[in-house]
């Protein structure tokens, strides 16, 4: 068992995109004001702090989570990804960035990381999607600029890149 | 937006999560996966001297095939469970619920108990675990209890879990052969929570329904026999007699409609020749 | 089939859908490119995703503030309307970490009112002062080391209120009777203003028909995703203040700043960064928090940042004035319409915030919409009410105005037995009639209605639609057809707003007009080239069209120019028009951009031509080259002659001076005042959209699916159709949410019920359906440089309408509101519900339709006499044991007490600082009584009668409540507070019960399962 006091800061040590990080944090922090302000990695976006709008999602173990639902003492040891990953290694974009650029798929770009995280697990579990499925996949992410359509066809570009890709390895 | 603080503590195992109740009753809250509890944290609608932490212990992260039940640990995520090859075959109408419950990502960390214990009224795990008449393990300093689903939810975010007690698992009776199911759920949109959820369940003639969104929790209706002559009229004296009211969301006008017509779909959805599906 | 065999079936919705396609259709705007460009007309991919797509973006909050900066948190009222009586900041301030605390009053000692553009009788200060208005107004804030202890302070900081009564309405609080807001005004309506345009009487009085239709448009916003965001430092050099926030602009509104905190407008430095998440109007209003903060950044004496929370963003920041519209049409038995009777009840919440009311007065010039009516009568009236005060909201008064318009073309008809497009059709203005000057004012500058018409029935198949419909009505499915036209102005008339004023005061102020736009093209000393301007974009791509324009005339490419649109007032060129609004980019920024570049070019050009051996006339620009326009070969690098400006200012031709920077204010002759008359031309650049659907209404549910939905926008010259394209879509996304789901509800206490994004409902990729895109002919306008238009904005005037008028169409009503809730529209069907059983007695506690408050009764048997239980409800230390969550009560006077309670339902919890007045006292028999609770979770007042009747040797308790609660809990847990509060009433009871020694063992759910048992038994 393990107590962390409320008055005191704690260390929190995990790897975000492959790196290892540490930082310092009160029991009640979230992950997204930690990573944000505490890491500096502020590529993801917080824009209602309770769950329903998707901006803060990051994966944690592959996984994509909401950031904002979650402590940053909850991460210590997490293996957390970010759209600061996404790129390649000689930092041109990625298949999902760059179906998102090609289609118009972002406007402010506030709303931007998380579905590129949100879409980064899903077209792993479900590499070829209908519309239909993509339009559920990203039901818990909202963006205000775009009609999403251009959204829908940038992940299904994606999903075609990835799986070429795949195919590829 | 922000947290009220609170200590934190992780536990190894369950003896120390309870042992953490003991001393800290109500004053203690558990987190699993926190997709109830921290929106609540964050709006400092919910303000815990202590939140135990059982995210991360191993041996609440089973699924267990019982026989006649399947027991969910309070670490299994909604997502984990969905997962779960036997899921189709063994809780068909919990597989057919769990696509409504919030989104990919809230039931990647989500877990199963922690929505039955958050008992929000219109959620679609507490309705499947009253209309399956599931239970509720409850373990803390003085032992283990087990309370039945209809027992257990009491009202809006009330249950009979003590403020002492942990909820390791929940067990819920698989489909037996000759059972059939369905579920059907209104929202607004895609992963919202339901402004009606009914899950119904045929096993010979009896019929049950059971209607979130509605009353102050999960209700089960069920009818020994119900014949299909019967069943518009028996739907609405139930839609009448579950209340409702107006919310932002629907009218209880509208509910009490929700319910005649989502009723009628899925107990004709449950009818041995399928009609309605 | 078993529905849990199936994929996910749950979304009623998704059962009217149109089957599933593998992939959508391509892009519907076509590249067009002009002769004299290469770039602009191009789908341009965008610039600013290369920061964007690698999580590189620079919002507010990404940018790093000085250590020791501190953040900042609000109390906000849980009150619709209330006095303050006492602030007590005691206990925080004495917190470790808190450093300052403002309130109202010191707003008021240190700043002035923030001005608005007419005479009225509003102090608007940021915080409130004496009293509150609306739930969630700003009372207090405070500045702590971080937004959790800033929060932490808030919460200990206690505000006593005395609770006024609310009006919520806008008619109804034009009502002598109706409480006041504003003590300085003897009504609510702060403004009325009536214009007459043409002769209506006359055109009304030998009509051939009229007729009238009353709509109420709701209250919305678009509620971008990055929410406001402010950092502000006090200027010990200037006596002012250095402030980096997402505010868009106009930027008259620093002036209005500046005059508030009473200083010099050059010494308030505000700086916006490069990029903000999103606006749709509404950070135009974070202003009076800008003021606030440099109060408390001042009385902190450090930097202190803000970054506004999504409750705080729902319930405080801006919606769209709600509005009701009486639309008088006098028409011919052909449809046609001679006349038009505007009565307008514009609602603008608690406090008007420049430049409120504009809305209404934005789109005054176009009144008569793209129709050809001569004789217009317009009555405005501003009102105050105690909701949320407003702000900018994507349209601008423009989906109030033409839903009553559109509606009204709709009934007329209807009314003459005619197709509404019909009807549309004939009373357009004709392609010959342009440029038009609108009875109203405005110079519809061109188009041809009739043919965008045609052309978006034609592409759109509407012939199809028609088959459609007829289809499912043959099948009995209810099914309409609807139609929308509209014009969608772009840049604003600056001057428009003074038509809020009459003739007199506007001549007392002086003439405004115009609306300046200015951007800076600069060639540096190697030939790159650097654009800035004062677009404040909000994630429309300004970058990427600006790079176009320049590159154009530059004979470059996109990616030879920088253009930076972060924006610094002490540095940049700007003037008060400058920001992003009212579609202004395409053709005002657009024109200064184009104007800029066409300086550089031209000086350029002398320079080249001097070495070239060419006249001027004859160089041109191409692919980073300078030549002879005849021969290609006769040329110099791009980048030589920049560089030649900087490095060499003595070769360059006597009247040519060095450096290349040139500054282009851009406005258009156009924007002219409003006459005597009040004609005024609103705006310069005029599009024209039309759009048609088909809905289906499932009588089952209520759900109205929309099975086709056809758009289409003339807006001009194109300047890039990957963006444009995005405008209009994101615009129908909006519309789309306004039309079903978007809301901010208020009870008619003022309860504000809207408070998260489960309440307040913005549509996802699951819910929006496809609309179809028809690009018309093009008409450009013959008063911006490149002929562009605005476009963002079209599907807000068109989609509500177009919908309602399809919901209309099928189920044959008149009276449509927004949003089409399904419970709203059930209701218009006006099935009969069938009545349950004799043996279902209705449930006695739910609720009744429209009331803000939680009300039931009951009864319940107590073991003890009348006399012992009447001994036990007056006496304080058995109530303390009685009441759930007593912390403390004690005797406060006769038959009152005060206490602490703990409340909640489940975890929710918080303590309250309560009161209960026993009234009406009749021993042992009945009493009454009326109680408050206050605390960190809301505030809730309500009153209740008990009962008690002799029975049994006990006592039967007769009981009803009525509770009502207002402030956070309201405003995120309305599904919930009805069942909480019936908890509490029952466990209450229960406890009441075991004092008087018997046994309440619970039973859950308020007996539901007893009635459920009895339901079963009575049928099996």
């Amino acid at each position: 068992m393990k107590t962390l006091d409320r008055n005191g800061r704690h260390p929190v040590r995990f790897t975000l995109n492959g790196m290892p990080e540490e930082g310092f944090a009160e029991p009640r922090m979230l992950l997204t004001d930690f990573l944000r302000h505490e890491i500096g990695a502020t590529g993801t976006h917080v824009a209602c702090e309770h769950g329903v709008c998707g901006a803060c999602t990051v994966r944690v173990g592959g996984k994509a989570v909401r950031a904002c639902l979650m402590l940053a003492v909850q991460a210590d040891g997490a293996e957390i990804e970010t759209i600061e990953g996404l790129s390649e290694a000689d930092g041109s974009f990625g298949p999902l960035q760059q179906a998102f650029h090609e289609n118009f798929a972002l406007q402010c770009g506030y709303c931007t990381p998380g579905f590129l995280m949100s879409l980064s697990e899903y077209l792993e579990r479900n590499p070829d999607p209908t519309v239909e499925e993509i339009k559920v996949a990203l039901s818990g992410n909202i963006c205000r600029c775009t009609g999403y359509r251009e959204i829908i066809n940038a992940s299904l570009d994606a999903a075609r890149a990835l799986r070429e890709r795949r195919q590829q390895d | 937006m922000k947290p009220a603080p609170f200590d934190y503590v992780r536990a190894d195992s369950v003896e120390e999560a309870v042992s953490v109740l003991a001393e800290h009753g109500d004053e203690a809250r558990v987190l699993a996966g926190g997709q109830s509890l921290m929106p609540m944290l964050n709006m400092r609608l919910v303000r815990p001297e202590v939140l135990v932490d059982i995210g991360g212990l191993p041996e609440l992260a089973h699924i267990e095939d019982e026989g006649d039940t399947v027991a969910v640990g309070a670490a299994v995520t909604q997502g984990d469970l969905a997962d779960w090859p036997e899921l189709g075959t063994a809780l068909p109408v919990v597989a057919a619920a769990l696509p409504h419950v919030g989104h990919f990502q809230t039931r990647n960390r989500g877990t199963v108990c922690g929505s039955i214990c958050h008992a929000d009224p219109s959620s679609e795990l507490p309705l499947c675990l009253a209309l399956l008449g599931g239970e509720v393990e409850l373990h803390s300093a003085h032992g283990v209890r087990t309370v039945p689903a209809d027992e257990f939810q009491r009202g809006v975010l009330t249950t009979a879990k003590e403020p002492d007690e942990l909820a390791v698992r929940a067990r819920l009776p698989k489909a037996q052969d000759g059972e059939r199911f369905a579920f059907l759920e209104f929202q607004h949109r895609h992963g919202d929570f339901a402004v009606v959820a009914v899950a119904a369940k045929r096993s010979g003639d009896s019929v049950s329904l059971a209607v979130g969104g509605v009353a102050d929790r999960p209700e089960v209706c069920r009818w020994d026999t119900l014949p299909g002559d019967a069943v518009e009229d028996a739907l609405n004296d139930l839609a009448w007699t579950l209340g409702g009211g107006d919310d932002i969301h629907a009218t209880a006008r509208h509910r009490r409609q929700l319910v005649r017509h989502l009723g009628k779909r899925a107990i004709d959805a449950t009818a041995a020749d399928g009609a309605g599906a | 089939m078993p529905l849990h065999g199936a994929r996910p079936v749950g979304y009623l919705r998704a059962r009217l859908s149109p089957p599933a396609k593998s992939l959508m259709p391509d892009f519907a705007i076509p590249e067009q490119v002009r002769p004299e460009d290469s770039h602009v007309g191009r789908r341009q991919p965008r610039i600013e995703d290369r920061s964007l797509l690698r999580g590189e973006g620079g919002f507010v909050d990404d940018v790093p503030v000085k250590k020791g900066t501190l953040h900042a948190a609000f109390v906000r009222s849980p009150h619709a309307h209330a006095e303050i009586v006492a602030i007590d900041a005691s206990a925080a301030l004495a917190m470790p970490g808190v450093f300052a605390v403002v309130t109202g009053t010191d707003m008021a000692a240190e700043t002035d009112p923030m001005i608005v553009g007419f005479e009225n009788p509003i102090d608007y200060y940021g915080l409130a002062v004496d009293k509150v208005r609306y739930v969630g107004e700003p009372v207090v804030a405070v500045a702590a080391t971080d937004r959790y202890r800033a929060e932490d302070a808030a919460d200990l900081i206690k505000v006593t209120y005395n609770v006024l009564p609310a009006t919520v309405d806008p008619v109804a609080a034009c009502a002598p009777d109706a409480p006041i807001l504003h003590p300085r005004s003897d009504s609510n309506c702060v403004s009325k203003r009536h214009f007459v345009h043409g002769d209506p009487d006359t055109a009304f009085a030998e009509a051939e028909r009229t007729t009238d239709l009353t709509i109420r448009y709701p209250r919305n916003s678009i509620t971008p995703m990055e929410t406001y965001a402010v950092v502000a430092e006090a200027s010990s050099e200037t006596g002012g203040f250095d402030v980096l926030s997402n505010f868009q602009g106009p930027f008259s509104v620093h002036t209005v700043m500046a005059l508030a905190l009473r200083i010099r407008t050059a010494a308030l430095r505000h700086r916006s960064p490069k990029n903000s998440g999103g606006s749709f109007g509404s950070k135009l209003v974070i202003f009076p928090y800008i003021v606030v903060l440099c109060v408390l950044a001042r009385k902190a004496r450090r930097p202190v940042k803000w970054i506004e929370d999504r409750l705080e963003h729902l319930s405080a920041s801006s919606v769209a004035p709600n509005r009701v519209t009486k639309v008088e049409a006098a028409y011919r038995s052909d449809g046609t319409v001679t006349g038009l009777r505007l009565t307008h009840w514009d609602d603008h919440g608690a406090y008007l915030r420049a430049p409120m009311p504009a809305p209404i007065y934005r789109m005054h010039g176009v009144s008569t919409n793209g129709y050809f009516i001569r004789h217009l009568e317009v009555t405005n009236h501003i009102v105050m009410t105690n909701k949320c005060p407003t702000g900018a909201v994507r349209g601008f008064g423009g989906p109030q105005l033409y839903f009553a318009v559109e509606r009204m073309m709709q009934r007329v008809a209807v009314l003459t037995g005619q197709d509404p497009l019909a009807v549309i059709r004939r009373n357009l203005i004709a392609a010959d009639q342009f440029p038009y000057k609108a009875i109203a004012g405005s110079l519809l500058d061109s188009g041809d209605y009739r043919r965008t018409v045609d052309e978006a029935v034609e592409q759109g198949d509407l012939a199809a639609l028609k088959k459609r419909r007829d289809a499912a009505r043959a099948e009995g499915r209810l099914y309409g057809i609807g139609y929308a036209a509209c014009v969608e102005p772009s840049q604003s008339n600056m001057g428009y707003i003074s038509t809020v004023k009459t003739g007199l005061e506007r001549e007392r102020a002086g003439p405004k007009d115009g609306a300046v736009a200015s951007v800076t093209v600069s060639v540096d000393a190697l030939g790159s080239v650097n654009v800035i301007g004062d677009s404040v974009p909000q994630g429309q791509g300004h970058q990427t069209a600006l790079a176009q324009i320049v590159a154009d005339r530059l004979g470059l490419t996109p990616d030879d120019v920088v253009v930076a649109l972060d924006t610094d007032t002490a540095k940049d060129g700007w003037s008060i028009a400058a920001g992003n609004y009212s579609c202004r980019f395409a053709p005002a920024s657009a024109s200064a951009a184009h104007q800029a570049a066409t300086r550089v070019r031209e000086k350029m050009a002398r320079i080249a031509a001097a070495n070239l051996n060419v006249p001027v006339a004859e160089v041109e620009f191409t692919d980073g080259k300078i030549h002879a326009a005849n021969n290609p070969d006769n040329a110099i690098p791009f980048y030589r002659i920049g560089g030649l400006a900087h490095w060499s200012p003595s070769s360059l031709p006597d009247d040519v001076e060095p450096g290349i920077r040139e500054t282009a204010m851009w406005n258009a002759p156009e924007l002219t005042p409003t006459t005597a008359k009040d004609e005024i031309n609103t705006s310069l650049a005029y599009g024209f959209g039309f759009d048609f659907c088909g809905v289906e209404v499932d009588p089952a549910t209520g759900v109205v699916t929309v099975d086709q939905y056809v758009s289409a926008h003339d807006c001009g010259t194109i300047l890039n159709p990957g963006l444009a394209e995005g405008q209009i879509r994101g615009s129908w996304a909006s519309a789309y949410g306004a039309t079903f789901l978007e809301e901010f509800r208020y009870e008619d206490d003022g309860t504000f019920r809207s408070g998260t994004f489960a309440e307040y409902l913005v549509p996802t990729a699951a819910e929006l359906p496809e609309i179809r895109l028809v690009h018309p002919t093009p008409h450009p306008s013959p008063y911006t440089r490149l002929g562009a238009k605005g476009i963002a904005e079209g599907n807000q005037y068109t989609t509500p309408v177009c919908v309602a008028n399809a919901v209309a169409d099928a189920l044959g009503v008149e009276d449509i509101e927004l949003p089409l809730k399904p419970a709203r529209v059930l209701a218009w069907m006006e099935a009969d519900e069938p009545p349950p059983s004799a043996a279902v007695a209705p449930d006695g506690e739910a609720g009744e339709p429209g009331r803000p408050t939680i009300d039931g009764s009951g009864e319940m048997q107590v073991p003890a006499p009348p006399q012992q239980v009447w001994a036990m409800l007056l006496d304080p230390e058995r109530m303390a044991r009685i009441v759930p969550g007593c912390e403390r009560l004690e005797a406060a006077g006769d038959n009152s007490f005060t206490g602490a309670v703990v409340l909640g339902a489940g975890p929710v919890r918080g303590r309250f600082e309560a009161r209960i007045d026993l009234t009406d006292l009749e021993a042992p028999r009945r009493a009454r009584l009326v109680g408050a609770a206050d605390g960190p979770l809301g505030s809730s007042r309500g009153s209740g009668e008990f009962e008690l009747v002799a029975q049994d040797g006990g006592t039967l308790v007769r009981y009803r409540y009525a509770v009502e609660l207002s402030g956070k809990v309201a405003a995120v847990g309305g599904r919930m507070v009805r069942g909480a509060a019936r908890q509490l009433i029952d466990r209450f009871l229960r406890s009441l019960i075991r004092e008087a020694g018997g046994n309440a063992e619970p039973e859950a759910a308020g007996g539901l399962s007893g009635r459920l048992k009895r339901l079963v038994g009575g049928r099996a």
